[in-house]
């Protein structure tokens, strides 16, 4: 046995060989360096951008002149707890709240089916399904309901076929949820949104449930549980901190959207509009500001609840 | 793995085609003869909306710019998203977790605001709206689309080979083109496509760093709100959902098959 | 021919190294000499430091302290490609996205060696771990012991001074390994190349090796033949891990007629003797009471306790044994001779 000898020069070591040389020895300045210019992106541009804008919600506007009064106040702030500002964040808040039980009400079916019946080809596809309608366009998907929604649309032509007309007008009469037609209602919009959100339920449903293990739910069956039981006492514990991250997006992509309400939905504004229309048209970036931080604030407490879930693992 | 009962199964299924129906009726009113109202069924079915989106300069020039900023905002969130991934992905030091935290915020937080605080920094430091405001914008959430792509890749490849390819001779820049870069190129190219999708169809922080520009996103939005051809919008939208779809179909195999070869090396 | 490693008296010489992860000290002042040519083991449990040595060799880790040779030749601050060592993985560590042709060729390659030259020489290497033709498969279409070849020649076709292997044979299973042992073996002494390689497991270090450092706790407890550190164990650490000897307090040993230092002894050395037959030169009889008794297969492990309260394990052929049971008072016949005073214990 040998091994023919391996003669090659000594190279010398250039510039690239001793920058190689001193990234290898001090892994340190090798992560600093590759970590140097997203953070300054992102800390810079978008942190930075961040600062100031929610910043200028302890300014306040002067009533006369319409300018921004440079000086800290609380008055902005406070100005939140106004009735017609509270409603807005009432309203909204309960919009998402409504969003999201629809989403967990219609996700978990999928969810359950994909993870815990699907074999490996249908899970794939089932994973398919899900994951064009989550990347495909939003606004496309907006026009789809709003197509959908129109009076003369197709789910009132399909009401009218199936003898529902009287159900759908009744139900528009409703206080609350109704309206002229499906498209200018709250329950236009909370279709919308529910649509809209679905796959951001879905997914960490599916991935709480896929860590249940089998054996459990048998094992309680052969305690004698009858399934109803098994249900409620085993997989929906288990598959909760999949909801809760799914809840995460639900709530807090309704919290900050102004488009669907734009074009689907009441003249009651929400939050996101609030916001628009305080740095657009009406100037006030200082209750603009402010008003950004409501979902900031409610997405803060509800991760730091989550996070006592476990919901951050289903992620 | 048991057998489905009935109801489960019709409640899957109903779920799926919830998801995509509202799809359908787009493309269904792509070929109505009715232009000033959504009614259904449509009247007649025409194919002259496809004729008229093509001559229509407005569009095209919409699409251009959509195109033009997609692949500029994937290009830096390539750059920015591998490079924080390769960070990140191993090393460990004090406020790594606030820092990761950083590069998933601007999709964590509503768009608006991300939108509003742009807009009011280049206020501030007066630039005019111009094609790199909105590129700006889009890579800021662009970058964690990559970011994540890369660092789940990263995690999987085995350190040891990193240490193989040194111990073989190789130097830091050599290991990198020969060993890292082969074996976390799909979900790069992966991660650059979802950041082109998500580019493209970028509507609300569009609105606050495009100042007159119109993407096509923007075109859409205000045909939505003023509409004028109706099927000509579902025309778009159809187009809308090709472009995004490719990328999305191609990106998904590449992190499947990617994980094959990358889980082989143990 | 093979690559003659230029004159030097050692192949890698350690001089007071330390290296530490924040507080743990991973390598605590070690001092060590591998003589060039020689096929040398450090052995120890997890977390013992034998693999931070191994990889400070390579160059993967620098150290905090001391001083490295590799022939001669002060290695710290040299990062890995700039070291004539090459290291065979304990995960393989094979390039997935490569044939096994060019993973072999892969240090060749790196190195500016042409194309033709290269997949010569990568051939050749493939052939001496007996893979010829299987240049152009995956790495995940092989076995874990064809895995491990290919890792071996790709480390060897760039002619290292040292080959470094960590835990090479402890993803294997025991047929596998045992062939991978003699395989190895033979390899080393065919091509006269220094072999260092790490394991925990002491039956390995024992019949590979021509000498052995047994590590505890960042430091070498004992370095010598394995003969010698398998007879005369430096420290009660050395006795226990190497073949799980007995280790008698100073009180103890003298008890035995030994000097009154602590010391080891080997369960195979003492005998079970019947009361009657008298007792023979150097040999101190101890009464004892049978404690428990476990079969494995060639011999059986009676474990006993003396009537001045030394607890000792004595191993004793499987027939033998068989006519024992827990709680019978025997006679242990112990050779003074086999008493080893531990220097290293105060």
């Amino acid at each position: 046995m040998s091994l023919a000898t391996l003669d090659l020069p000594a190279r010398p070591i250039g510039l690239r060989g001793r920058l190689s040389d001193l990234l290898v020895r001090r892994g340190g300045l090798l992560t600093l360096l590759l970590l140097l210019p997203p953070l300054l992106w992102l800390g810079l541009v978008y942190l930075g951008s961040l600062f100031v804008f929610l910043g200028q919600s302890i300014f306040s506007i002067d009533e006369f002149s319409g300018t921004i009064v440079r000086e800290p106040t609380f008055a902005t702030l406070i100005e939140l707890f106004r009735p017609a500002n509270y409603d807005i964040v009432l309203r909204t808040v309960a919009i998402a709240t409504a969003v999201t039980v629809l989403c967990a009400i219609i996700a978990f079916p999928i969810a359950y089916y994909a993870a815990r019946h699907a074999g490996p080809r249908a899970k794939a596809a089932f994973y398919l399904a899900v994951m064009m309608p989550l990347w495909s366009s939003y606004l496309v998907k907006v026009y789809g309901w709003k197509l959908l929604l129109a009076k003369e649309g197709a789910i009132g032509w399909f009401a009218g076929r199936l003898g529902l007309t009287g159900a759908l007008e009744a139900w528009l009469a409703l206080p609350v949820v109704g309206g002229p037609s499906l498209s200018v209602s709250y329950t236009g919009m909370v279709l919308t949104f529910t649509y809209l959100w679905l796959p951001f339920m879905i997914l960490p449903v599916q991935a709480a449930l896929e860590r249940v293990p089998g054996s459990l739910i048998e094992a309680a069956g052969d305690l004698g549980a009858s399934p109803a039981k098994v249900f409620r006492t085993v997989i929906l514990p288990l598959a909760l901190p999949g909801v809760v991250a799914g809840a995460i997006f639900t709530f807090s992509l309704t919290l900050g959207d102004y488009i669907v309400p734009q074009i689907i939905g009441t003249s009651a504004l929400v939050l996101g509009q609030a916001v628009y229309t305080l740095q657009g048209t009406a100037g006030n970036i200082p209750l603009a500001a402010a008003f950004s931080l409501v979902p900031i604030l409610v997405m803060a407490a509800f991760l730091a609840i989550a996070r006592r879930t476990g919901a951050f693992d289903a992620m | 793995m048991t057998r489905a009962s009935l109801p489960l199964k019709i409640a899957a299924l109903g779920g799926l085609a919830f998801l995509h129906i509202p799809l359908l009726f787009i493309l269904l009113y792509c070929f109505t003869t009715e232009e000033r109202s959504y009614a259904f069924p449509p009247p007649g079915f025409t194919l002259k909306w496809f004729a008229v989106v093509w001559s229509r300069a407005d569009i095209w020039a919409a699409i251009g710019l959509s195109l033009k900023v997609a692949l500029v905002a994937t290009l830096l969130a390539l750059v920015f998203g591998t490079l924080a991934a390769g960070a990140l992905a191993r090393a460990r030091f004090f406020g790594r977790e606030p820092i990761s935290l950083l590069f998933v915020l601007p999709i964590a937080l509503p768009g608006i605001v991300t939108g509003i605080a742009l807009r009011q920094a280049f206020g501030l430091m007066e630039i005019p709206f111009s094609f790199w405001t909105i590129v700006i914008g889009h890579a800021t959430f662009c970058i964690v689309v990559v970011y994540n792509n890369a660092v789940a890749r990263l995690r999987r490849l085995s350190p040891s080979l990193i240490e193989a390819s040194m111990d073989l001779g190789a130097d830091a820049f050599t290991t990198f083109r020969l060993v890292v870069l082969p074996n976390v190129g799909t979900a790069l190219l992966a991660g650059g496509m979802l950041a082109f999708a998500l580019s493209f169809d970028e509507v609300i922080v569009t609105t606050f760093t495009a100042g007159q520009q119109s993407t096509l996103p923007i075109w859409m939005l205000s045909e939505l709100i003023r509409p004028r051809q109706r099927p000509v919008t579902n025309v778009v939208a159809v187009l809308v959902i090709i472009v995004t779809f490719l990328p999305i179909l191609a990106a998904y195999y590449l992190t499947r098959e990617g994980e094959a070869v990358a889980g082989s090396g143990k | 021919m093979h690559a003659s490693p230029p004159p030097s008296a050692t192949a890698v010489r350690f001089a007071g190294v330390a290296r530490h992860f924040g507080r743990v000290r991973a390598v605590d002042g070690v001092d060590l000499s591998i003589a060039p040519g020689e096929f040398f083991a450090m052995l120890g449990p997890s977390g013992s430091g034998k693999t931070t040595c191994l990889r400070l060799i390579a160059g993967f880790e620098q150290p905090d302290a001391g001083h490295i040779e590799i022939f001669g030749e002060t290695v710290e601050g040299l990062p890995p490609y700039r070291r004539a060592v090459n290291t065979v993985f304990q995960d393989y560590a094979l390039f997935p996205h490569l044939s096994v042709g060019d993973n072999v060729a892969y240090g060749l390659k790196v190195r500016g060696v042409g194309r033709a030259e290269r997949e010569k020489l990568a051939r050749e290497a493939l052939a001496m771990v007996k893979l010829a033709g299987m240049e152009t498969r995956r790495p995940a279409q092989l076995s874990g012991g064809q895995r491990q070849r290919v890792a071996l020649a790709r480390a060897l076709v760039v002619r290292p001074k040292v080959l470094l292997l960590d835990e090479p044979l402890g993803a294997l299973d025991l047929k596998l390994r045992e062939e991978m042992q003699a395989e190895l073996k033979s390899l080393q002494r065919a091509l006269g190349l220094t072999f260092v390689f790490v394991t925990h497991d002491q039956s390995e270090a024992l019949s590979m090796a021509d000498r052995v450092a047994v590590f505890n706790e960042g430091r070498i407890a004992q370095v010598g033949a394995p003969e010698e550190v398998y007879e005369r164990p430096a420290t009660a650490f050395v006795a226990h891990f190497v073949g799980s000897a007995n280790v008698l307090s100073r009180e103890q040993a003298a008890a035995l007629g030994g000097r009154a230092v602590a010391s080891s002894l080997r369960p195979e050395r003492i005998a079970i003797g019947d009361f009657g037959a008298p007792i023979g030169e150097g040999i101190a009889p101890v009464e004892a009471r049978v404690i428990d008794i476990s079969y494995q297969g060639a011999v059986r492990r009676v474990s006993a306790l003396s009537d001045f309260g030394m607890s000792v394990t004595v191993s004793v052929p499987a027939d033998a044994g068989g006519r024992l049971s827990p709680g019978d008072v025997v006679r242990l016949l112990i050779p003074r001779a086999a008493l080893q005073p531990m220097e290293g214990e105060g």
